[in-house]
Formats: C-alpha cells, structure tokens, sequence
C-alpha cells in the first residue's frame, strides 16, 4: 500500500492522476460528455420525428444552405483561432492570446447573426411555433404555413435543437469575453442587452432572448466577485474545450438537419 | 490532489503544447472546410435519403473524430483518458437507438384499408 499511500506537502511528490491531467480539464471533459447527451437526445428526437413523419418537409432553399454553410464556416474558423489562443496562452505570448480569443468571439457572433437572421426570415416565412408571436406585415407563404400546421414536429424539433446549439455559442462568447476581458466584459454585456432589447423588435423572439445576456452578467459578476483572478493557460485550454464542444455539436446538426432537408428545385 | 500536485499537472500540459507546431491544426481546419464543401455538394444530389444519410454521418463523424483529437487534444492525452472518455460516450448514445425501431413502427399504424 505504500506506493498509493500520499505525503502532501512534500515539494515534488505528488499523487499520480488516472487520467494524467489536472482536475479542472477532466470537470469539463465530464461535462462536455453529459452535455453530449443532452444534443445526442436533441438530435435522436430530430431523427425519431423525421422517420416516423412521412411527408416531412424539406424547406431549406440554397439561401438557407449557402447561410448555413457561411455559418459552419465560422464556427469551424473560430475552433483554429480558440487553437491558436491556446497555444499562445502556453507560450505566454498575452497579447496575441487576447487577440485570438478576440478572433473567436468575433467568429462566434458572426454565427450568431447570421443563425438569428435565418431563424428570423423562416419566422416571417410562416415556418414558427405557437409560442411566437405573428410577425406584423408579413405575408406568410402557404409552404411554410402548411408545414406550420400539418408537420408540427418539424418547426418544434428545428427550433428546439438549433436554438440549444445558439444558447450554446452564446454562452460560449461570453466565457471567453470573461476569460479575455475579466471585469472589463461585465459593462459590454450590459450595453449590450440595453441596444439589443431596445433595437430587436417585440415580435421577434430575440427580444426576450437577449435577456440571457443580462442573466450571463449577473452570473459572471458574481463569479469573478468572488473567485477574482488571472486566467493562465489552464484557463484558456479548458475554455477552448467547450468551444470546441460547441463546433463538433454543428458539424451533426448541419447535415442532419439542413441538408438532409435541402429543397432541390 | 493538492494544488502544488496541480500546478505541476497544468505546467506539464502547458510545456507539452509548448512543444506542438501550429501547422497540423492549419491542416486539419482545411479538411474540415473541404469535408463541409463535400457534404454541402452530396446536399444536392438527388439521391436516396438513406444513402445520403449514411455518407453525411460518415463525414461528420470523420469531422468529430478530427475536432476531438486535434483541436481538444485527446490525441495527446494519456490511454486511459481517452478510452473511457469516447468509450462510455458512444456506448451511451448507442443506447439511444433503442427508440428508433419504435418510429419506424408508427410508419405502419393508421386505418387498414379492409
């Protein structure tokens, strides 16, 4: 027993991990696997819903692919920018981390809005949940309408699993505005969900969305309240993690979801 | 572990990246975006959607499999890390299949004919 025996204390001993890393990267391994779980049934009751529906719809024009594509396009330059924060960070190199985390949220949010413009234009198109209120002006088209009301499971298993992905990457751009940024994102998210609540119309479902900005904000000053600290490169490999999570989820929804439902005219 | 034990994990990790070149992580984002360009043109073959599906799960999976090793640096992780990690994940998502037979049964409900 005493090679399991441990003398904490004693400069250079220490007892040897089973996964041979440090416990912060495997707590978000850990997490990353139950979150998987969480897509994986999103993503199942996508499928379940598709097989067992006949007549279901296929109502992705090349507009929405071609978003689509730009959008994957993002999040997987956004994974090489996180990659290259990373190793800055184990280089020590600070300022080309800050600016390639920068990189990424950029990326991040270029999804964002590009994801927020096509739900918005399939809402106004008539392809919405009940919960949504109708957009004023528009005309919705019989398609969208008809899909609306006789393949219900469409719009409820679309909306559901793109809009986790999209809480997802949100909450994944503000992780990395806290680990770049500290103390100093608290006043952008702010400013943010002031514009973004006073600049999204009522109708739109983003105008009650973007309080997650304000909740992330309470969040994050609580926590660097408390725990203030200097992110090191620990930091930022396990926060590259979940970014990367978040890119792998989108390489199984945009086939599975968009092009398997390609109009092809 | 106590700190000390993990400072000395995380200055292990750190000198382990030190020692990585950025040219593979360049590589493989370039196959990501070929392997997206490829999956974006099958998107428009008119082909049979089961076909279609098994071909693009293929390449998402080839895709996942290249984001997890490369980008996550579970290549660089030790066996154990990885085993149980992608072993307990795929098992618990296989246990997921179990409902599809299911949806394939309601294909067949409705009103007989006779």
């Amino acid at each position: 027993m005493s090679d399991v025996a441990v003398q904490h204390g004693i400069p250079n001993v220490y007892e040897p991990s089973l996964f041979g890393t440090y416990s912060k990267k495997i707590g978000m391994w850990l997490f990353l696997l139950s979150d998987s779980l969480t897509f994986g049934a999103l993503l199942y009751a996508y499928s379940y819903g598709r097989i067992s529906t006949p007549n279901w719809p296929t109502p992705f024009h090349s507009e929405s692919i071609m978003n689509a594509t730009i959008m994957t396009a993002f999040l997987l330059t956004s994974s090489l920018t996180m990659v290259l924060a990373v190793n800055a960070a184990a280089n020590g190199k600070t300022k080309a981390l800050r600016g390639w985390l920068l990189a990424t949220m950029i990326c991040g949010l270029g999804f964002i809005i590009l994801h927020g413009r096509e739900w918005s234009n399939l809402i106004a198109e008539g392809l919405t949940l009940p919960v949504f209120p109708p957009v004023p002006g528009h005309e919705a088209s019989a398609e969208f309408a008809n899909v609306s009301k006789t393949v219900p499971q469409f719009p409820a298993t679309f909306f559901g699993l793109t809009g986790m992905h999209m809480l997802h990457v949100t909450i994944g751009v503000i992780y990395l505005g806290i680990v770049a940024l500290r103390k100093m994102f608290i006043p952008i998210l702010l400013a943010l969900w002031v514009a973004g609540y006073a600049l999204i119309p009522s109708y739109s479902p983003f105008h009650y969305g973007i309080h997650v900005l304000l909740v992330s904000a309470l969040v994050c000053g609580i926590i660097l309240w408390l725990r203030p600290k200097v992110y090191d490169a620990a930091d930022i490999e396990v926060a590259g993690l979940y970014w990367h999570f978040v890119d792998l989820v989108w390489m199984f929804i945009f086939p599975l979801v968009y092009l398997m439902s390609t109009k092809i005219v | 572990m106590n700190d000390s034990t993990q400072y000395a994990l995380e200055e292990r990790v750190a000198e382990e990246q030190r020692h990585h070149g950025t040219a593979p992580f360049f590589y493989v984002w370039g196959t990501l975006l070929v392997l997206t360009a490829v999956e974006v043109y099958l998107g428009y073959q008119n082909m049979e959607p089961k076909k279609m599906l098994t071909i693009l799960m293929g390449l998402s999976i080839i895709k996942a499999a290249l984001i997890i090793a490369y980008f996550m640096h579970m290549k660089f992780e030790v066996s154990a890390m990885k085993w149980l990690t992608m072993c307990s994940l795929v098992f618990c998502l296989c246990m997921m299949v179990v409902f599809f037979p299911d949806a394939f049964r309601l294909l067949k409900l409705g009103v007989s004919s006779r």
